[in-house]
């Protein structure tokens, strides 16, 4: 084996943001060694995007929410597809996760008394979300990353990881190289946390950055590990549309959340016309009720607007397709309106939501408190990922945790806003704690060689490949182009079987790529080795949305309108390496409640 | 379609200079957009740091046509296209390659820093109560996105290289929102004033310029920080008091 520089660590999380941060705070609480490893630089990774809030039953603005009604909220947001008992452990754990920041420096929004401010967001009862105005997840992960530097753990930015290493069983190691001199690293741990984000990369239009290439989805994958629920891409409803440049930029749901309404190009509130039989008790049926819930005020119903995700965007697809759509191909999201109903209004709105007036002056001209926006759906989020056990979020080989957008359970076919946020924290927290345990416990395992002269080769070949190979952007375009168009909102057999054939024959371009110039920091190279995980997650997706013939949540099809299919039963998907090294799926069945939780869902839920 | 041309500092620390890349450009379009169009199609290895293009994440930091801007807020609308448009890395950090430099000194400067220690919190929840009005101002250093342009324009650190002695007004705006945080117990004054070299600081507000997020880092963090630190050891009868205390 040719020599690597080598680390050697008990723990060792792969991801910084809020959960790759977190797990590492936590494993570090112990006297064990700790790495974290990040593509970008420390601070930057996509949780600092986010903005509306975190989701936690602090019961700070209505006394009546609680960790139950956020655990029913939850589950029916996931359609009940959810792992009950991870959706149990976050609405109990994330309000001293939430707290707990503010210990370390973050300063939320503040109510009347002194504490935390929550604010609505679609689907959860009560006002909810802890926020700092629009940048909450710059709240978060800076508070997260100001404590995080001063537990001792060993950072190493602009470092991306390529290959989880297994010794037998056990995971053993990773292998990765640093972008800055392009120099291949081992990493030796007892135990490894995979906190790496989602997927967004896999599709044209997304809210997501270039690191969203579905690295530890793929990395787990590889290992051994088994995905669930792939097919539920989350398509926020709200993205930027015009300029074509900032095309899928998110405009966050906090918006709606303090007032704003969608028209289409008639004027026309057209979220009014449809609204789903499990929602229809809690949502208003006109527009005054609708605007006094979103005021805060109490036993009034959400206005429809603030319906699930998977619901108002496939809202706004209909009236874009039906030709009621604004100029650019969206629809209109307007809060300038509510100067009808308060005094100051473009002052409240540049106070509550600057950031986004902010991104649509510079970006688009448009001052949003005297003209509605243009909006439309974006890629933003996947439900599925890497399967865990609830508690410790161990997956299926030994040594391997998972946590955040990366690992799946909670939100089933459906994310709501700001679980998210409070995910990371609560099972962050409990990834880095059981697998500082799974450390204490367990020996270092060596690293086979063989295994790493294998992985550093094929992560030069781009360099060896003919020079007339595809240039990987090319390639990386391509993919996004047919996963757009054929695994996007509207899905059917013909789409997704065409996706699947699109998708090895980029698989075959792929191995041909050409990365031009020398290893230091090149930016071609590097997109020539996402493209392998991004194809993974590509075709994970694919076939599970194949397999799942129903329309739920975020998952539709237009050949399966129902929400079931007959017979079928309540089943997540699942997707494991093969032993011949081909992609297998399977479904497994939804567990029954355990009598305590059902008990809340038939009360609340 | 139009073109325009970008002429975009390429090379190391060995060897770099300026070469041109004509490419299309569109109504709406930002100077990183332009940096990858040229990426995909003409310069593949370019190295170019960004993460949300939406100014949130304070990676895309980069000096065009001599400005200091985060390029994903770059408007070319902005910009006369009928001569080249440059873009050069950040000139007060080493340069790694292209557009990209070694930023490191910043994130140890922070290590260095007294971290915050709040009071005991002041209900059984663990939580503190604090009024909105009394931390409007912290918010607004807590803006920051740690793009460093205030770093890069401060003729301290540019011309005079004292990165040694002084931390720069990022730094100042980091140390002003835990000093002034109502919770926070710990004293940084001694620090300010000696290692971290506020003294340098000269008030011409360059920094307060260039910002992103619109942080008024002269007026609200570094001269209040300044007072605090002349209070505190120059004011006569403190100083009295230390004597003979
Ligand atoms: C614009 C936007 C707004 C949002 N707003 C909200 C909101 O208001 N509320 C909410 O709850 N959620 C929101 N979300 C969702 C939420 O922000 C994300 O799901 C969450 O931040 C993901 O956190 P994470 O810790 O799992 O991953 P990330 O924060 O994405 O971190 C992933 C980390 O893994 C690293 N990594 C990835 N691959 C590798 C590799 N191969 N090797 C080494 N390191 C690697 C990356 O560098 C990065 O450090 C928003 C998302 C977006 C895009
Ligand atoms: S005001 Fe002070 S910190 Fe800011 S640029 Fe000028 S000298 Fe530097
Ligand atoms: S203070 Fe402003 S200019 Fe300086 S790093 Fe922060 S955001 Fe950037
Ligand atoms: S890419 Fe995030 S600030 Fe420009």
């Amino acid at each position: 084996m040719a020599s690597y520089e080598t680390y050697d660590y008990d723990v060792l999380v792969i991801g910084a943001g809020g959960a790759g941060l977190r797990a590492a705070i936590e494993a570090s609480v112990g006297n064990l060694s700790v790495g974290l490893i990040c593509k970008s630089l420390l601070g930057k990774a996509h949780t600092v995007m986010a903005e509306g809030g975190v989701a936690a039953a602090l019961a700070n603005v209505d006394e009546r929410d609680s960790w139950r009604v956020h655990f029913a909220d939850t589950m029916r947001g996931g359609q009940y597809l959810s792992n009950a008992r991870m959706a149990e452990l976050h609405a109990k754990e994330s309000p001293d996760r939430v707290r707990e920041l503010e210990g370390w420096g973050a300063l939320f929004d503040r109510t009347q008394e002194g504490s935390i401010l929550q604010r609505n967001f679609g689907g959860h009862q009560y006002p909810r979300l802890a926020h700092v105005g629009d940048r909450t997840g710059l709240e978060m992960i800076r508070a997260l990353q100001d404590h995080g530097i001063h537990q001792g753990i060993d950072v190493h930015m602009e470092h991306t990881v390529v290959s989880l290493l297994k010794t037998g069983d056990r995971v053993s190691g990773a292998f990765g190289y640093e972008r800055e001199k392009g120099r291949f690293k081992i990493f030796s741990a007892k135990a490894i946390v995979l906190a790496t984000g989602g997927v967004g990369k896999a599709y044209k239009v997304t809210s997501n950055s270039w690191e969203y290439t579905g690295d530890g989805h793929s990395l787990a994958y590889h290992a051994g590990a088994e995905l669930i629920d792939m097919e539920f891409v989350q398509f926020h409803p709200t993205g930027m549309v015009w300029p074509s440049s900032v095309r899928g930029i998110l405009v966050t749901e906090g918006v709606r959340g303090e007032g704003g309404i969608l028209k289409n190009s008639e004027g026309k509130r057209f979220m009014f016309d449809d609204i789903p039989e499990l929602y229809v008790n809690q949502t208003a049926d006109n527009p005054e009720e609708g605007w006094r819930y979103t005021q805060g005020e109490r036993d009034t119903r959400r206005p429809p607007e603030l319906l699930t995700r998977d619901h108002v965007a496939r809202c706004i697809v209909r009236e874009v397709q039906e030709g009621r759509g604004s100029p650019h191909g969206g629809v209109f999201l307007d809060i300038a309106w509510i100067k009808e109903k308060i005094p100051n209004a473009p002052e409240h709105i540049r106070r509550k939501l600057p950031s986004m007036y902010h991104q649509f002056k510079e970006l688009a001209d448009i001052d949003i408190t005297e003209e509605p926006m243009e909006v439309g759906p974006t890629t933003h989020y996947i439900m599925g990922g890497i399967r865990v056990d609830a508690d410790s979020q161990m997956t299926a080989v030994p040594g391997l945790f998972a946590a955040g957008e990366c690992a799946a359970g909670l939100h089933g076919a459906n994310r709501l806003g700001g679980n998210s946020l409070s995910d990371l924290l609560v099972f962050g927290k409990r990834a880095g704690e059981y697998a500082a345990q799974f450390a204490m416990e367990n020996e270092t395992v060596p690293i086979e060689a063989a295994a790493i002269d294998a992985v550093a080769a094929q992560t030069l070949k781009p360099f060896e490949n003919a020079q007339d190979g595809d240039n990987p952007y090319n390639i990386q375009a391509q993919l996004q182009e047919k996963m757009q168009k054929l695994v996007g909102i509207a899905r059917s057999q013909e789409s997704l079987t065409q996706a699947l054939e699109e998708i090895q024959n980029l698989r075959e371009k792929a191995a041909n790529v050409h990365a031009i110039g020398n290893r230091e920091y090149n930016a071609g190279w590097h997109t020539a080795l996402d493209l392998d995980c991004l194809l993974t997650v590509s075709e994970a997706i694919t076939l599970a949305a194949l397999e799942r013939r129903a329309s739920i949540g975020a998952h539709s099809r237009d050949d399966y309108p129902e929400k079931e299919e007959p017979g079928a039963g309540k089943y997540n998907t699942i997707v494991q390496k093969a032993p011949d090294g081909t992609m297998a799926l399977r479904r497994y069945p939804v567990p029954g409640l355990q009598a305590d939780l059902q008990a809340i869902i038939d009360e609340i839920g | 379609m139009a073109k325009a041309t970008f002429r975009i500092w390429r090379g190391d620390a060995n060897a770099a200079q300026f070469v041109d890349y004509e490419t299309e450009v569109a109504e709406g379009m930002v100077v990183l957009d332009a940096i990858h169009r040229i990426q995909a199609d003409q310069a593949n290895d370019m190295a170019v740091r960004w993460n949300c293009k939406a100014g949130k994440c304070g990676s895309c930091s980069a000096e065009v046509n001599g400005n200091p801007k985060l390029m994903c807020m770059a408007r070319l609308n902005d910009l006369p296209l009928d001569e080249p448009v440059t873009v050069e890395p950040m000139r007060a950090f080493p340069l790694i390659k292209d557009l990209v430099t070694d930023v490191s000194w910043n994130f140890k400067v922070k290590e260095k820093m007294k971290p915050f220690a709040p009071r005991p919190p002041d209900a059984e929840d663990g939580t503190w109560r604090m009024e909105q009005e009394d931390i409007d101002h912290i918010q607004e250093f807590r803006k920051c996105i740690e793009c460093f342009l205030c770093q890069d324009v401060c003729h301290v650190l540019r011309e005079h290289d004292l990165h040694e002695e002084f931390i720069g007004p990022r730094f100042f705006v980091y140390a002003a929102s835990l000093e002034m945080h109502p919770i926070d117990t710990e004293n940084r004054l001694e620090e300010l004033k000696d290692s971290d070299g506020i003294g340098y600081c000269n008030i011409t507000k360059c920094c307060t310029k260039v910002c992103p997020e619109h942080i008024t880092i002269t007026d609200n963090a570094i001269i209040p920080l300044k007072e605090r630190v002349v209070d505190e050891f120059y004011d006569p009868i403190k100083k009295l008091f230390r004597v003979f205390s």
